[in-house]
């Protein structure tokens, strides 16, 4: 009887770290192939894995909304405009110009060199959430599937961003801490205790709280139920509409701070225009990653994986000077294989 | 509990209906599809608020607002379709929307004990709390959702057609369990199609129908014939038209036919002007060898002979050929639910419904029209979506699908499973009327197999029956040579 329980349960264990495992294996597959063949080594130089990390930084911090959201079943198109307007919004306060002593307009960044980009944020962080909160709320009440409403917001988010910033880029008038978020570390001897960029750092604090939120709170699980049988979790009293609308206020408010590391990563420049695409590749993270359309399964530590596994065919087809339109094409086909490998695994366990 | 009393009005799902229940009693809720059980219910378990009327709990008013509120309460439901989170633990799917926390962290150790307190209660001691819902049989499955009810102290539990899906091993412990949980004080509403299952556990029964509950008794009291009167309004001693078939040329003729596991070497000959029946326990592979038939699964050894051509086929060549089936699981193979009933009658044979080999919609609505008069099926338009008719409707389209097509071989796969004997008696009717066939219309016999695990209705309206037990089939003999007893035997291969 004791024998039976413990294998029981080691055995769902097991399964659980199988499914991890295999992904780290894949990672670890293309990260090889492509150390092997880019000339030189020039792949697995310490400055070159940095970058891979800086750069799967803003897809891998959006996708971590995106788990929670495709968890439940739902789908968020509207990220990559989101970063864009939390890229901007950025821009913008960091450009605001008050009256000075001598009656004169000054910069505010000028006067408060480190609070006035904190608000910056602040500010890129509301309007990220709301945006977010907004979609949930379309969702739920107007019951309209999230794919439309995010296919809606994706457009009425980026007009925003554009409006804001009038349709141009927006430079702000001096460096600050925020632009330096994403800074190369290991370059600068100065910094290269910090072992990586302190937007690095953001994330990797995110990925410990948001694994934390979908494992251990009440939330979290309900987050599963709600994808895994949306009907039951409404029947036995699981706040479904608002597990929906908290979900999609994440993703806004991971967004931001993936618009932050954005920001910086774009050299500080308050761009309307980018992040365009960037939903495909997060969502490409996150069903690389194990989480499937139909609800129920994912996790961040797949997800993180799928973002670096992105990122590292994208940079690697870069540097094995692959035209733009092979590396397009290789990533495209390495989603549908990675799903497809998924479904025949499922269905072997069945 | 001093008994419930509600009346609901300005619905057209309920119009008026009383109801009351004594402590620790089954009371069977029976009805035709349609008749609002299932409304009813849902009213009583917080998902749908009533319009008019009042429910009183133990003496008091009750109005719960939301399930959870009635959950609160101790009034708890499971429903027909099975109603678990199946990527979820057991615990999880245990203690859903009640999950043991503190400031919003899942306490696991206190959800695993209170877990397995309610496991035991419901007779799963060996399942595991963390193992996830999926990987537990069926049976196991409806278990945890009761589970489920018990570890909120419930007080009353509503069973919503809670056999359909069960084995008759399952539904045995089911019974057990209910009769155990009532015998501890609590109130429990099952709602059934099956006269036999509400003889078997109820003490008392009440009747809705159209919305209204018409009556009701002690369920030892009343005969079968009672109840049903009382369901469908009307006497139903005919349930089972008596026809003379005349049996002509052979149809069908299949020889040492196998599947990949099941069927097993099965050879049969299906004649036109006869009904032929194929009894046996769930499992036993009739599903699997009409299927093989269709050319839905692979056909490993054997033949199948059509006419002359014994060769290959696809369900595409099957219907060209005049076979046409009525698979057992309406909802998820049978019918496209979203669709209207037009496109679902026309959808296999979509030839001459406009020019050109277009298909217009005006047209499949009168090429259905006929059918949905014949059949009848119960609907504003031949344009109303499926999914928005009764079961016993949603099955009488799928039969209408094959009179369209016209074809000659009809392959029925448990065609009257869970809808309601109104909508029974008059497939029952259709299946009779084809066999017979029309020489003055000039429509030949039809070629019938019917596959039923219920075995009155195999005795009522077939010619000859055969059992399958374990992928293989016993000779077909004339239904006047059996009788249920031995068809069980059969079935159970005691032979």
């Amino acid at each position: 009887m004791k024998m039976q329980k413990y294998s029981l349960s080691s055995l769902f264990r097991s399964s659980a770290w199988l499914n991890i495992g295999a992904r780290f294996l894949a990672l670890i597959v293309v990260f090889l192939f492509f150390a092997l063949f880019v000339e030189d080594g020039k792949f697995y130089t310490l400055r070159n894995l940095e970058n891979i990390v800086r750069q799967s930084s803003v897809y891998a911090t959006a996708a971590l909304g995106m788990t929670f959201v495709i968890i439940t079943a739902g789908i968020d198109l509207s990220v990559g405009s989101i970063i864009a307007l939390a890229v901007v919004v950025v821009a913008w306060t960091l450009n605001i110009q008050i009256q000075g002593p001598d009656n004169e307009l000054v910069y505010l960044v000028h006067q408060y060199p480190f609070t006035s980009p904190l608000l910056a944020c602040l500010l890129a962080i509301v309007a990220s959430t709301l945006v977010g909160l907004l979609n949930g709320t379309l969702i739920t009440r107007l019951k309209i599937v999230p794919f439309i409403v995010t296919l809606g917001s994706m457009g009425i988010i980026r007009g925003l961003a554009k409006g804001i910033a009038g349709e141009r880029d927006i430079y702000p008038p001096e460096e600050t801490w925020i632009g330096g978020l994403m800074d190369p570390t290991l370059a600068n001897p100065n910094k290269s205790w910090m072992l990586f960029p302190p937007g690095v750092w953001i994330l990797i604090l995110c990925i410990a709280v948001a694994s934390f939120i979908l494992r251990y709170t009440r939330f979290g699980r309900h987050v599963y139920a709600v994808g895994s049988n949306e009907e039951t979790a409404r029947l036995c009293g699981v706040p479904v509409g608002r597990t929906k609308m908290i979900v999609y206020g994440l993703t806004g408010f991971f967004c931001a701070l993936a618009g932050f590391m954005q920001f910086s990563y774009i050299g500080g420049v308050g761009q309307p225009t980018t992040g365009v695409m960037y939903e495909l590749f997060v969502i490409a993270a996150v069903i690389i990653g194990g989480a499937s359309f139909s609800g129920g399964e994912g996790s961040i530590l797949g997800t993180i994986v799928g973002a670096l596994i992105i990122t590292i065919l994208y940079m690697g087809g870069q540097q094995m000077g692959w035209p733009k339109w092979v590396q397009e094409m290789v990533i495209g086909a390495i989603i549908i294989l990675a799903v497809a490998v998924d479904r025949y695994r499922h269905r072997k366990m069945a | 509990m001093r008994g419930i009393a509600k009346r609901f009005g300005a619905t057209i799902a309920l119009k008026s209906v009383d109801l009351s229940v004594e402590p620790g009693e089954i009371m069977a809720l029976v009805g035709e599809n349609g008749a609002g059980k299932s409304t009813l219910m849902k009213v009583l378990s917080g998902a749908h608020a009533p319009d008019d009327g009042t429910m009183y709990l133990d003496g008091q008013s009750y109005r719960p607002n939301d399930p959870l509120q009635a959950r609160e309460s101790g009034v708890a439901m499971i429903y027909q379709e099975l109603s678990l989170a199946p990527h979820l633990s057991v615990m999880e799917n245990v203690l859903l929307g009640i999950e043991k926390s503190r400031y919003g962290l899942v306490q696991w150790e206190a959800m695993r004990d209170e877990t397995r307190k309610a496991l035991a209660a419901v007779g799963l001691e060996t399942v595991e709390p963390e193992i996830p819902v999926n990987r537990l049989s069926l049976g196991q499955q409806q278990l945890v959702e009761i589970a489920r009810a018990v570890a909120l102290e419930c007080r009353v539990l509503v069973l919503d057609e809670p056999t359909s899906s069960l084995s008759a091993k399952d539904i045995e412990k089911l019974f057990q369990l209910v009769h155990t949980l009532s015998d501890r004080g609590i109130t429990v509403i099952y709602i059934s199609h099956f006269l036999e299952e509400v003889r078997a556990i109820s003490h008392r029964y009440t009747v809705l129908r159209d919305g209204e509950s018409v009556g009701g008794g002690t369920t030892a009291e009343s005969s079968d014939d009672n109840i049903i009167s009382l369901m469908v309004g009307r006497n139903v001693d005919n349930l089972y038209p008596r026809n003379k078939h005349t049996p002509c040329e052979v149809a069908l003729s299949v020889e040492r036919l196998s599947g990949l596991e099941r069927p097993q070497k099965v050879s049969l000959e299906l004649r036109r002007g006869e009904v032929l029946g194929i009894a046996g326990l769930v499992g036993a592979g009739r599903t699997e060898f009409l299927e093989t038939l269709f050319g839905l699964a692979p056909l490993i050894e054997g033949k199948v002979t059509i006419g002359s051509y014994a060769g290959f086929a696809d369900p595409a060549l099957r219907w060209s050929q005049g076979v046409g089936m009525v698979s057992e699981d309406r909802k998820s193979q049978g019918l496209a639910l979203g669709l209207s009933i037009a496109d679902n009658i026309t959808l296999p044979s979509l030839e001459g419904l406009g020019p050109r080999r277009l298909v217009l919609p005006s047209r499949q609505a009168t090429a259905s029209d006929p059918w949905i008069r014949t059949v009848p099926i119960k609907c504003q338009s031949a344009q109303q979506q499926v999914s928005d008719l009764s079961g016993g409707n949603q099955q009488k389209v799928a039969i209408a699908r094959l009179l369209h097509a016209d074809v000659d071989i009809l392959l029925l796969d448990e065609p009257t499973r869970g809808i309601d004997v109104g909508s029974k008696a008059e497939i029952y009717k259709v299946i009779d009327s084809l066999a017979r066939g029309d020489p003055e219309e000039n429509r030949p016999p039809k070629a019938i197999l019917v596959v039923s695990s219920y075995l009155p209705e195999l005795l009522g309206t077939c010619d000859r029956i055969a059992v399958m037990s374990r992928g293989r089939l016993s000779q077909a003999r004339p239904v006047s040579e059996w009788d249920e007893h031995q068809l069980m035997t059969a079935a159970i291969g005691q032979e």
